[in-house]
């Protein structure tokens, strides 16, 4: 079974049929404990503010389950389902997250400026389809080339303080980590739910993982 | 290395039919929308918009059924317009599967509806549609102005001061079609959409004209579009999305090929 963690943040339903479309197991949505505990795999999305994320999340006392089977069993972090793992965001002012790995969330404004090194305009939210360099081998690039490109819709990148836990880079203004694992824990920037055939390989490749990187 | 200009085909849809009207009328009928939503797929579109034109808001079901059949098949972004006028239209369209909304007339009656969708769902979702019109006479400095009913209703908005304020109430990205070139497979409207593009600091996909592949490349070359959109030229294979996007590449633009 796997099981979609519901927070109400963000569209599950896409993940869900992503999900579905790869595997004749189980897949359930759900923000119940107990069946994120007695699933084998975990799909951690999220969508819009880190804020109103962490209060859903501490809301439905959900922090302490995604801890929990973050060190247990094969765990992929979606776009905000990445950002929250890192242990503070500077998004509205500020704000802690759930802190599996040392490191922030930063704000592309911060970081780059109006255009790129040539000259391409860099507007933010960076929306749309760019490559990503796999700076490591790893089970879950399986099938997947090299810089091929998925679908991104962000405007703050995670900035991991061990950088041995990069297994992805992307360019945007700046070289940032879009994808990170370690142990049984993948998270990646992009949308893997709406990144066509490659993103489909991706959560084929998640599903087939058994957490051993 | 950078971030692709995308192509977006767009089916219009009918009573559940994907059709294709020059300038609105002679609809022509173009397929089953999951059919060619999924065959637009295969040739590698980069998003799909989906816009119901049914006149009447009766036939809603017919519209959510049928974004949960494309949502179930085709997995790339899925936008989705037309009959959005309040918040729980765009709740509707979202957990039918679709990851953005595109907001038209809505948004000209309610522009508080653009910044409480974009508070509530997120900039990344909502788009909002611009339907202009040359208003300005010949010699005088180019004005275009928003126009609903399908070009005929002139809302005396100035179309460049509208997109400003749409970004500034959160919309996450601008789908912006010229009433004058739309259906006359002229190429896109190029002054319009560069006026826009140069007025804010998030997408805009240009649209309404296309009908060879050089008009989708000057709509990045020239206007600066993030994103082309098109329907007929697909629609009736014409060209297809690959070799749309190769042409486009060949011209050295950054694409997802």
């Amino acid at each position: 079974m796997i099981a979609v963690i519901d927070y109400s943040m963000g569209n599950l339903h896409s993940v869900h049929k992503a999900l579905q479309h790869v595997t004749n197991d189980n897949v359930i949505i759900t923000s119940n404990p107990e069946e994120i505990i007695k699933a084998d795999h975990i799909v951690f999305p999220g969508q819009g503010a880190a804020r109103d994320c962490m209060s859903e999340l501490n809301k439905r006392e959900l922090v302490d389950v995604v801890k929990e089977v973050s060190t247990t069993k094969p765990f992929l972090g979606v776009c905000m389902g990445m950002q929250v793992l890192m242990e503070h965001s500077v998004e509205g002012g500020g704000i802690d997250c759930i802190g599996i790995y040392k490191g922030t969330v930063q704000h592309f404004t911060d970081h780059i400026g109006a255009t790129d090194a040539n000259g391409n305009r860099l507007k933010i939210p960076q929306m749309g389809w760019n490559q990503i360099k796999h700076t490591q081998d790893h089970p879950i690039w399986k099938g997947i080339k090299d810089n091929a490109r998925f679908y991104f819709v962000h405007s703050y990148f995670v900035e991991p303080e061990d950088k041995s836990i990069i297994v992805g880079e992307t360019d945007f203004g700046i070289h940032y980590a879009s994808a990170i694992a370690k142990d049984n824990v993948f998270a990646i920037q992009s949308h893997p739910e709406k990144s066509a055939d490659d993103g489909l390989q991706l959560l084929k490749n998640f599903i087939n993982w058994d957490g051993a990187s | 290395m950078a971030l692709a200009k995308r192509i977006i085909p767009c089916l219009d849809v009918d009573n559940g039919r994907v059709v294709k009207g020059v300038n609105f009328v002679d609809i022509r009928d173009a397929g089953d929308p999951v059919e060619v939503a999924a065959r637009y797929n295969r040739e590698g579109a980069d998003e799909i918009t989906f816009l119901d034109i049914t006149a009447s808001s009766d036939d809603r079901e017919t519209t959510v059924h049928m974004v949960e059949a494309i949502a179930s098949e085709v997995f790339i972004p899925l936008t989705v317009g037309g009959g959005i006028r309040k918040v729980e239209d765009i709740r509707t369209m979202l957990n039918a599967g679709a990851d953005k909304v595109a907001i038209n007339t809505a948004a000209i009656h309610n522009p508080e509806l653009v910044k409480e969708a974009a508070e509530y769902y997120g900039s990344q979702c909502i788009v909002v549609a611009i339907d202009a019109k040359k208003v300005s006479k010949e010699g005088e400095p180019d004005k275009w102005d928003i126009f609903t009913h399908g070009g005929r209703n002139d809302t005396g908005i100035d179309a460049v001061e509208w997109a400003k304020k749409m970004a500034d109430y959160g919309a996450g990205e601008l789908l912006v079609t010229s009433m004058d070139k739309d259906g006359t497979k002229s190429g896109f409207n190029i002054p319009l959409t560069k006026a826009i593009v140069d007025a804010v600091n998030i997408p805009v996909i240009a649209s309404g004209g296309v009908g060879n592949l050089q008009h989708l490349a000057d709509g990045v070359l020239k206007a600066g579009a993030d994103a082309v959109l098109a329907a007929s030229i697909f629609h009736f294979n014409e060209y297809t999305v690959g070799e749309a996007k190769e042409y486009m590449s060949d011209q050295g633009i950054e694409m997802r090929v």
